[in-house]
């Protein structure tokens, strides 16, 4: 079975050297898409992936990553809504290049479908009461 | 059937007034009629929930021991500017101001994650601010530096005072650029990549009242969650600009000066905002009552989206540089329905208000209302018309002759 998943990658500093993401091509047949990546020679690297493959070529895959040391986290979860500060006014829907954010045509309260998300952080500062939050 | 506001006011007394909000009205018109239902409803309450900049709030903090005198010195409120032209204990915070070393948009856009609007959200929902302040120092007024805490609870007065709130309809902002830019109508993409608008429409008071029958200087409202006054015309009022048939304004036009105390307001109705690209300011909580005291008045309440146009203002050309082009004119339904028409591409739309805490704030109202504990005040005196001279001037800039 075929799976797409969106995953944050935090490399440890001794691991940013080697070529990880060339052994989930080459050893599991995962096709990826880097969505964001902020890696520093001598320092701790992130990675934000999308990751296609076979279920349990996929499985295998994240095995490895995370016996080699890698911390990984599900995408779906790194941008989420601060409810609290959130008002329903609509600046986000037209700044997310994915449609995540839509607007409830009956009671216009905006909805916010993470599944959608990509963490590219647009959204985050151009929220006037600063409620999206991103959580790498 | 004309009624009046005391008798309203009496039947509010005795719990048995019949208030709708200006959504509902609009089906309560359809289904009766004008006539029957104005003479069954006795109050339409409106709501709107959006930036408006020009807010602010003044604070008495009390003599300090010895004696410190803020006029004319410097004063910060959690790092923020605060206005010190005013007496020795007393001090105006306006909603944006910025702290000294906010890098403002040196690197663009800027992100203004703190300003005067979100120290007054935070003065409001009870948090300390530290007040940082130094002086010159008198006979009278020995000290030359205060540092304290401050809390909302132990000021004598704070009491929010906007200048300009509530516009009465409002541009919606494009960009015709090529590069996207940032304003405080929100991002805007290049080549018509968006379409931001703010008014929450049928809801919003203005639009409700549209000759400023009702709503006029001493009008009670809600205000932050609290209850407040219109105090004046709000600065900019513009009463004189181009209308529909049914009377409403198809340009900003009418605006509200408003003030109540800030220490029975809620922070859910003053939130400290940021302004990608622009500025810090502070997105405020309105309602307007709207007595029935006639069918005309009934028949303005009745306004639907579909009713109100608004103008499509170029913000990377005809804005900034003050000329009056305008891209075509579209109605808030169409605005809500998520994609408008400009120079005949489709536009995706969004909102800078909240229409859900817009019509939360005229449920709340009208609650008020219903269980006896807010009452409607006769206006003081009403704000210019349409046929008052009132008008918006731009500046005349003149040299300064050395």
């Amino acid at each position: 079975m075929a799976v797409t998943k969106r995953i944050v990658l935090r490399f440890p500093r001794r691991l940013v050297e080697r070529p990880i993401i060339y052994r989930l091509v080459k050893d599991y047949d995962l096709e990826f898409n880097i969505l964001k990546a902020s890696i520093t020679p001598e320092q701790e690297g992130l990675l934000v992936l999308e990751l296609k493959g076979n279920q349990k070529e996929y499985d295998k895959g994240i095995d490895f990553l995370i016996k080699a040391g890698v911390q990984i986290q599900s995408l779906s979860q790194d941008v989420t809504r601060n409810e609290e500060r959130c008002t329903s006014c609509g600046a986000c829907v037209t700044v997310c290049p994915t449609g995540a954010f839509r607007v409830d045509p009956k009671t216009r309260e905006v909805l916010f479908d993470n599944t959608k998300c990509i963490a590219c952080g647009l959204c985050i500062p151009a929220c006037p009461p600063r409620a999206m939050e991103v959580h790498f | 059937m004309a009624k009046t506001i005391a008798e309203i006011n009496e039947k509010i007394k005795e719990g048995k007034a019949v208030v709708f909000n200006a959504e509902e009205i609009i089906d309560v018109a359809r289904e009766k009629g004008i006539k029957r239902a104005a003479q069954e409803v006795d109050v339409v309450t409106t709501g709107t929930f959006g930036i408006m900049c020009s807010s602010g709030a003044y604070f008495n903090i009390g003599h300090a021991k010895p004696r410190f005198k803020l006029g004319g010195g410097r004063a910060y409120l959690n790092d923020v500017p605060a206005y010190t032209g005013l007496a020795a204990a007393d001090l105006f915070l306006g909603a944006n101001a910025l702290p000294d070393d906010d890098p403002r948009n040196r690197v663009h856009p800027g992100e203004f994650t703190y300003g005067g609007g979100h120290v007054i959200e935070e003065l409001v929902a009870g948090k300390d601010v530290r007040l940082v302040a130094t002086a010159f120092g008198t006979d009278c007024y020995p000290r030359k530096k205060l540092e304290t805490l401050l809390n909302i609870k132990d000021l004598n007065e704070a009491v929010l005072f906007n200048i300009r709130n509530a516009y009465q309809n409002y541009n919606v902002a494009v960009n015709c650029s090529d590069k996207t830019i940032y304003t405080y109508m929100g991002v805007l993409k290049a080549q018509l990549g968006n379409a931001n608008y703010s008014s929450a429409g049928q809801l919003s008071p203005l639009f409700n009242d549209p000759y400023y029958k009702t709503i006029g200087i001493g009008t009670r409202i809600f205000l932050g969650g609290g209850t407040g006054f219109v105090a004046w015309q709000g600065t900019q009022h513009n009463p004189g600009v181009p209308r529909t048939e049914k009377g409403i304004p198809k340009e900003g036009a009418g605006t509200l000066a408003v003030i109540g105390d800030l220490k029975q307001m809620n922070a859910r109705w003053l939130v400290g905002t940021s302004v990608l690209g622009y500025g810090c300011s502070l997105t405020v909580g309105i309602g307007v009552p709207i007595p029935v005291l006639s069918e005309e008045i009934l028949e303005y309440t009745a306004v639907t989206d579909a009713d109100i146009l608004a103008p499509v203002v170029d913000y990377s050309d005809a804005f900034p540089n003050l000329k009056p082009d305008i891209l075509g004119e579209v109605s808030y339904a169409e605005l809500k329905s998520g994609k408008i028409k400009v120079k005949g591409k489709d536009v995706p739309t969004a909102s800078r208000s909240s229409y859900p805490r817009a019509l939360e704030i005229a449920n709340l109202l009208k609650e008020w209302i219903q269980s006896g504990k807010f009452l409607l005040t006769e206006a003081v005196q009403p704000l210019p018309g349409a046929e008052s001279a009132v008008k918006v001037k731009p500046l005349n800039e003149r040299p300064i002759e050395y």
